[in-house]
């Protein structure tokens, strides 16, 4: 008992990691794409609860309210609005499939064998990171004189939010606008690719009834929005 | 950081203003401008919104010249949490993209009039790939350069698939993006096994951490992941597959696009990495990348021999051409950088010169891009033949012209760093490279075509053509400004280079 009870994080690991790693397996298996999108809600608060273990919170929290919440609902809408119940009866595996499983395994041999060797810098840069980035002032002793107070910054700890806000909007700042500039990128390729338009060539070719058509819609519009 | 900080972003804060600008202009025009009932040609629209683009760039590269001012050695500056570099060798390759930026909207122009897509969205996606392309060379942090570097390819991959109701356009906008989401997966893996190892992404303070490892494992892996997704973005041998389905796909113009700009974004980025961050371990993964080198040079140039789609045959070349600029990059020397520099410049007006006479025989989408289609084009357009010549020259690096300086300092700079056998590829593979370059030369001038392949030559692409030209000659039989000035812009990642050598 307590040895669990010592090595309670891990355990919890062990446990909702292998949840997640199935509930990913059934994301791809499942043949009703409904079923694929709640598998796929459990791997995410699987792993929001495995950055609960890392001590992040702050990115659990964001992890469910914007995967689990946001990211899951348009996930089910689509699905819902374009209403596939059941995905064809294809043969599961093809030839692709085994060579694809063959290189997906050595890969992660490979992955495993490397990447677990490796002397990493820091084992806890997050910790490390909180106390450099989160500072706050406060009133300690002047050295010398014992009647003055001075202000002093004083690493702050354990502010989660804080040090993620800290990171990203003075660290990486630009980096992080720049990002705003690539989803703004992202929308106009959506709606470049997604709309359906008129051009001058197909004006001159038109019937004119797709013409006055599209006119008519014109003054509804006009005349829905003036009311 | 302060707000004065900014005056260091000006040129990438003028152009994103310059994009959402031609976002809204359209709109702004026509009040509306949803719905557009009684035809105004659209060609009156494209043209405005070329002269806008134009005048963007042209104030980028005002903004370019005076924050130039600021240039600082390496620009060790605090500014932005020590990500950006306002150094020369940001400044050189950012007059570059401005230029090429600038050529390929004169190449777009008439092609854009004259097919049904709008010309105000496809310049506002150039000119984020072009903020993003500016980020990319201006970034010492690994994070900056990896968002710069996926601006551009976001950008990229929608303009690849811009004529959306042409099945190949499509087909190459989604390989594209495929292989290209994949390629940045793997680039950001081995980032992230860089940071676990250093504890940091500025390449500074990477080199720094290196120099006190003797090896490891999980750092030899990223790097080796890191240079694969950038052996991806120049388009290098075993990653290569996707070039030749997006370069035939794409609408012309932006093929043009992905073989320079987008491309010499890459090698800089290269260039700019491997130099800077990771020189410690050069010994491990110098011998990786000339096989790549090699295997780029021999599966690119022996493969276009074989195409007729001159998209297909100038993507093989342009594989092979990432392999000549890889050995600048395996020398890890002053003379290895200054070849990257040049060899771009050269490369870059060149190849934006073969497009401009590909453009000239393409009236419509996908027409007049067999090489059947250059017969007898020098009873058409004698001078845009000889023009062709020249250029094809240029790549297959023959004296006269600006290619052999380029290729001068690269070879050179291989046989300096120990790669003799890979200077001997190299050289074997430019022979090959002129034998299917002379097919087109041969169709031009020693076959006798029906003439279906009309030439329509406007002024813009005769003025694309001219510059690359004039450019190419002039480089050729004058190299010293260009080279004086790659050894001004190599400067400090030069020095720091040195300053390595002189180490060891």
């Amino acid at each position: 008992m307590d040895a669990i009870a010592s090595n309670a994080p891990l355990v919890v690991f062990i446990v909702i990691g292998t949840i997640a790693v199935a509930a990913s397996f059934l994301v791809v298996m499942m043949r009703n794409p409904v079923h694929s999108a709640l598998f796929l809600l459990l791997t995410f608060l699987c792993v929001a609860v495995l950055f609960v273990i890392k001590a992040a919170e702050f990115v659990a929290a964001v992890q469910v309210l914007v995967y689990a919440g946001g990211i899951m609902v348009l996930f089910l809408f689509v699905v819902m609005l374009i209403n596939v119940r059941h995905l064809p009866d294809e043969k599961m595996t093809t030839s692709y499939t085994l060579g694809g499983i063959g290189v997906g395994v050595a890969i992660f041999v490979l992955f495993f064998a490397v990447v677990r060797t490796g002397a990493y810098h820091d084992e806890a840069p997050n910790a490390a990171k909180k106390l450099t980035t989160v500072r706050e002032q406060v009133l300690t002793q002047h050295p010398t004189d014992p009647n003055k107070l001075v202000r002093k910054w004083r690493a702050k700890d354990n502010r989660n939010a804080e040090a993620i806000g800290m990171a990203l909007y003075r660290d990486y700042l630009v980096p992080f606008e720049v990002a705003s500039l690539f989803l703004l990128v992202a929308m106009i390729g959506a709606i470049v690719i997604g709309k359906r338009e008129l051009s001058a060539l197909e004006e001159e070719t038109a019937p004119d009834y797709m013409l006055e058509r599209v006119e008519t819609e014109k003054e509804v519009k006009d005349l829905v929005n003036a009311n | 950081m302060t707000w004065g900080d900014t005056i260091y972003l000006l040129p990438e804060i003028v152009i994103s203003i310059g994009a959402c600008l031609l976002l809204i202009a359209p709109v702004m025009r026509r009040g509306g401008g949803v719905v557009r009932a009684s035809g105004a040609p659209s060609g009156g629209g494209a043209r405005t919104a070329k002269w806008t683009m134009l005048a963007i760039l042209v104030l980028t590269a005002v903004a370019v010249i005076a924050s130039s001012g600021l240039v600082a050695d390496v620009a060790q500056t605090k500014t932005f949490a020590s990500m950006f570099a306002l150094d020369s060798f940001a400044i050189f390759f950012k007059l570059l993209f401005i230029a090429t930026m600038a050529m390929l909207v004169l190449l777009s122009d008439d092609y854009l009039a004259a097919s049904r897509y709008s010309a105000w969205e496809y310049y506002s996606l150039l000119s984020f790939a072009l903020c993003g392309m500016m980020f990319m060379v201006s970034g010492v942090h690994l994070a900056a350069i990896y968002i710069g570097l996926e601006l551009l390819s976001l950008s990229s991959y929608i303009l690849a698939g811009y004529f959306k109701n042409e099945l190949k356009s499509t087909e190459a906008a989604m390989k594209y993006f495929v292989l290209g989401t994949v390629s940045s997966a793997i680039l950001l893996y081995g980032i992230s096994l860089i940071y676990g190892v250093t504890g940091t992404l500025n390449l500074m303070r990477i080199a720094d951490a290196m120099s006190t490892l003797v090896t490891n494992d999980a750092l030899m892996f990223g790097i080796m992941l890191l240079g694969a997704g950038l052996c991806f973005k120049i388009a290098a041998a075993p990653f290569h597959v996707w070039t030749p389905d997006v370069y035939e796909g794409a609408p012309t113009p932006i093929t043009a696009f992905l073989s320079t700009a987008s491309k010499s974004a890459a090698f800089a980025i290269f260039a700019r990495i491997f130099y800077v961050g990771m020189h410690h371990f050069r010994l491990d993964w110098q011998v990786v990348l000339a096989i790549i080198a090699a295997l780029s040079m021999i599966i690119g140039n022996l493969a276009a021999i074989t195409q007729d789609n001159i998209k297909r045959m100038l993507a093989y070349s342009s594989i092979g051409h990432a392999g000549y600029v890889l050995l600048g990059i395996i020398s890890v020397s002053e003379m290895g950088l200054y070849g990257v520099l040049v060899y771009s410049v050269v490369y870059v007006f060149a190849t934006l010169g073969i497009w401009a006479t590909v453009l000239m025989l393409s009236k419509h989408e996908y027409a007049g891009e067999q090489v059947s289609d250059f017969e007898g084009l020098h009873r058409r357009a004698p001078l845009w033949a000889f023009a062709m010549i020249i250029f094809l020259l240029s790549l297959g690096g023959i004296p006269p012209t600006a290619g052999f300086i380029g290729k001068y300092f690269l070879f050179y700079a291989a046989v300096g760093a120990g790669f003799g056998w890979l200077a001997i590829v190299a050289v074997l593979m430019s022979a090959v490279s002129m034998f299917f370059y002379f097919r087109i030369v041969m169709a031009m001038y020693l076959r006798d075509g029906d003439g279906q392949a009309e030439v329509v030559s406007s002024g813009g692409l005769k003025l694309v053509a001219a510059i690359c030209l004039v450019v190419t000659l002039l480089f050729g039989i004058l190299p010293g400004p260009l080279v004086e000035q790659a050894k001004i812009s190599g400067g400090w990642v030069a020095k720091r280079v040195a300053a390595n050598n002189a180490q060891r």
